[in-house]
């Protein structure tokens, strides 16, 4: 108590500042930093949960390394990536952009578009599931065979089932971006525009020249945010895929499923940490490198 | 003021020695099994009824979703804080053992003599050292379902004996429309059901191929013998055209639906088809193969006392264990939930094996052979890739079924198998 008077009051505040300060950092070191850092540890261990762990050394990352599932999924997980983040962003712009300059039913349409965000990923992915059945509960496919259009295979063909089960993620992502980009619109003074038009300068021009400069921040903001999603999708291939986890012949298998499947299915602790090790770099990294590319110059 | 302190006082003796006898005269145990309805009523009631021959004893009945229930038990059991009675799946058991997080059985009550001599063979399997680990309440076996409306529309009365015979009847009730796509199935396939089993240990050997050698150590089946099976499997889809995979999403939706002929299950569906709106349904045992082999596979799900049960805790367990592996909790098991009881005494009884719901699935357990998995998850993706292999990529089904072997042998040699 004495030494607590004896502090000056810049000093009391800093004192004050770190005890309100202590419960989240002690809170985020429990329950973030530790298992993070016992992941890694596990990593090089072997455990099947039950029992004691055991040092593996370097065993579980060889093991990966030669796992041709590992790679094959680490592809799938890629070019849920590749295809995701530009496919969402493009068509997440071009309606923020038209609604942006919607007056009629602007509200109404702007919630419609946020709607899917709302719903359950689970309920979402086994609507779409029943979508893509063949005949007779499919709704995609009876559609085709009332018209006359063969069968299409959504999600028993190692070629169409990712595209098919990426549609739902990045309809179900698109409310969220709509919305971030159509308040980094908002956020561009109008007068900009304004000159420009007294200029007599093209739409296009203004588009190229204003718009996406401007929208810089919000561009990288979604490009990170939703790129994450994309490396950790796991809902909507786990909930669409339960007959054949990932499957066809692993075709839709991510990263995060496998960790998953290694790790409760399998219980191989210690290599379903070593995966869990490589997602996180590989996020790290995929986040740095386009935080590099994409920052203000 | 004085006599109302008093009064207080009083009334919290009296309260504390209440709350303390019940203590000391009531012991509560802890049982945990996964959810499925019919289990969880039929846990209800030998709860209920065990409760009224011991009235000293409580038995608080929790239940986990199945996707999950390995993972919170093998969370829960290290950590102590399980239950003291669990239900768990015969493959799970080794790991437990292995950990010591399972008490063997006293033999004083669970003599093993006395449970080779009641219970049916494949029962020994949970045999350590000289006493069991744990005992099933119910067995499980395969056999064919059909939709009599469907059968009988395609002109046949009786259901199929032989695999030939089946296919021949799975292509009469096979409808396509008018652009060829399958509406309605002869038989449904998936291998993530319970096909894996089907060929695992019932087409292998009716084929004439032994599936595995050294007590499930090596895998055997892509032996020409094994091939053949694989094809007549594979060939349902590929060259008779009588079945689609992932038709109508799951086979026992489709046969719920009544848009397939024929399916292949496990008792356990018995509770799950029964009052299905629309649907006629019988069973059959398993078709024999050409020359009259049959096989089955037989499974189990076991009841075993963990190591958090002790002194009165697990006196507690041992009635417990002992009443629903009773002849009484058989009956009802088989009554509610449709599981083959694991009691020859309780299971060959002339009504149950005339009944012609059970009958078959009965007659089947004698030719059972259970697949001691590692990891059965795994080992049924491999034959899941096998089939899709050759139905999507066009391989042919030996190479196929040898690169299978190949895969569940590295399974089974890295989990310690050998």
């Amino acid at each position: 108590m004495n030494l607590y008077s004896r502090l000056s009051i810049e000093r009391k505040r800093t004192v004050w500042a770190w005890a309100f300060l202590s419960v989240p950092i002690f809170f985020y070191v429990v329950i973030r930093f530790y298992p993070t850092a016992d992941a890694m540890v596990l990593s090089f261990q072997n455990w099947n949960l039950l029992g004691a762990r055991s040092w593996a050394g370097l065993d579980n990352y060889v093991r990966l390394w030669g796992d041709p599932v590992f790679w094959k999924v680490f592809r799938n997980t890629f070019m849920y990536l590749i295809l995701g983040t530009p496919i969402s962003l493009v068509i997440s712009f071009v309606i923020a952009y038209n609604l942006d300059k919607t007056r009629f039913l602007h509200g109404t349409l702007r919630a419609l578009y946020f709607l899917p965000f709302l719903t359950t990923a689970v309920a979402m992915a086994w609507v779409w599931r029943w979508f893509y059945q063949p005949v007779p509960i499919g709704l995609f496919n009876n559609i085709l065979s009332s018209v006359g259009i063969g069968q299409v295979r959504f999600l028993n063909s190692t070629s169409n089932a990712l595209p098919s089960v990426l549609a739902p993620a990045i309809w179900a992502g698109l409310g969220f971006q709509i919305i971030i980009f159509m308040a980094g619109l908002r956020a561009i003074p109008v007068s900009y525009y304004e000159a420009a038009r007294i200029d007599g300068v093209s739409n296009w021009t203004i588009l190229r020249e204003i718009t996406l400069p401007l929208l810089k921040p919000t561009i990288v903001f979604l490009v990170v945010f939703s790129s994450i999603g994309f490396l950790r999708i796991f809902d909507q291939v786990f909930n669409m895929t339960t007959n054949d986890p990932g499957g066809p012949l692993n075709s839709t298998m991510p990263l995060v499923m496998m960790i998953y499947q290694t790790a409760f299915s399998s219980y191989s602790m210690g290599y379903a940490a070593a995966q869990t090790v490589v997602l996180f770099t590989v996020l790290l990294v995929v986040s740095l490198v386009q935080l590099r590319i994409l920052r203000d110059r | 003021m004085k006599s109302m302190r008093k009064m207080a006082l009083g009334l919290t003796t009296s309260v504390a020695t209440l709350i303390s006898a019940q203590a000391v005269s009531a012991v509560e145990i802890e049982y945990w099994q996964y959810i499925f309805d019919t289990r969880v009523q039929a846990m209800d009631t030998l709860i209920e009824r065990f409760q009224e021959e011991n009235p000293g004893i409580t038995v608080r009945h929790s239940t986990f979703p199945l996707a999950d229930y390995r993972t919170r038990l093998a969370a829960a059991i290290p950590a102590g804080q399980g239950p003291d009675v669990m239900q768990l799946f015969y493959g799970w058991l080794d790991a437990y053992v292995d950990e010591g997080l399972v008490q063997p059985l006293p033999t004083d009550v669970f003599a093993p003599e006395m449970i080779e001599e009641e219970f049916f063979p494949m029962v020994a399997a949970m045999k350590r050292d000289g006493a069991y680990m744990a005992l099933p309440t119910a067995v499980r076996s395969l056999a064919l379902f059909y939709n009599t409306r469907l059968m009988s529309a395609a002109g046949f009365d009786t259901p199929p004996e032989t695999l030939e015979e089946m296919v021949d009847m799975a292509r009469a009730m096979t409808v396509r429309d008018g652009s060829g796509n399958i509406t309605q199935v002869g038989i449904t396939t998936g291998m993530n059901a319970q096909d894996h089993h089907w060929f695992r240990e019932v087409l292998t050997r009716q084929f004439g191929a032994e599936p595995y050698l050294d007590n499930y150590r090596t895998v055997n089946y892509a032996t020409p013998e094994g091939v053949a099976a694989f094809e007549f499997y594979t060939g349902l889809e590929a060259t008779e055209g009588v079945s689609q995979s992932g038709f109508m999403d799951e086979p026992q939706a489709a046969f719920r639906a009544g848009r397939a002929g024929m399916h292949i299950d496990g008792s356990f569906r018995i509770g799950a088809l029964e009052g299905t709106r629309g649907l006629d349904w019988g069973v059959a045992a398993l078709p024999a193969s050409a020359d009259g082999v049959t096989a089955n596979y037989g499974s189990y799900w076991v009841n075993a006392i963990t190591n958090r049960a002790q002194g009165e805790r697990k006196e507690a367990a041992v009635k417990f264990m002992e009443f629903v592996t009773s002849e009484e909790a058989m009956q009802l098991w088989l009554d509610v939930v449709g599981e083959l009881p694991a009691r020859p005494s309780v299971a060959l009884t002339d009504e149950n094996l005339a009944n012609p719901v059970y009958g078959p699935f009965i007659e089947g357990l004698a030719t059972a052979q259970t697949t001691l998995f590692l990891d059965e998850t795994a080992q049924r993706q491999v034959l899941m890739d096998a089939v899709q292999r050759v139905l999507l990529e066009g391989m042919s089904p030996a190479d196929s079924l040898m690169v299978a072997q190949e895969a569940e042998q590295e399974i089974i040699d890295r989990l310690g198998g050998n």
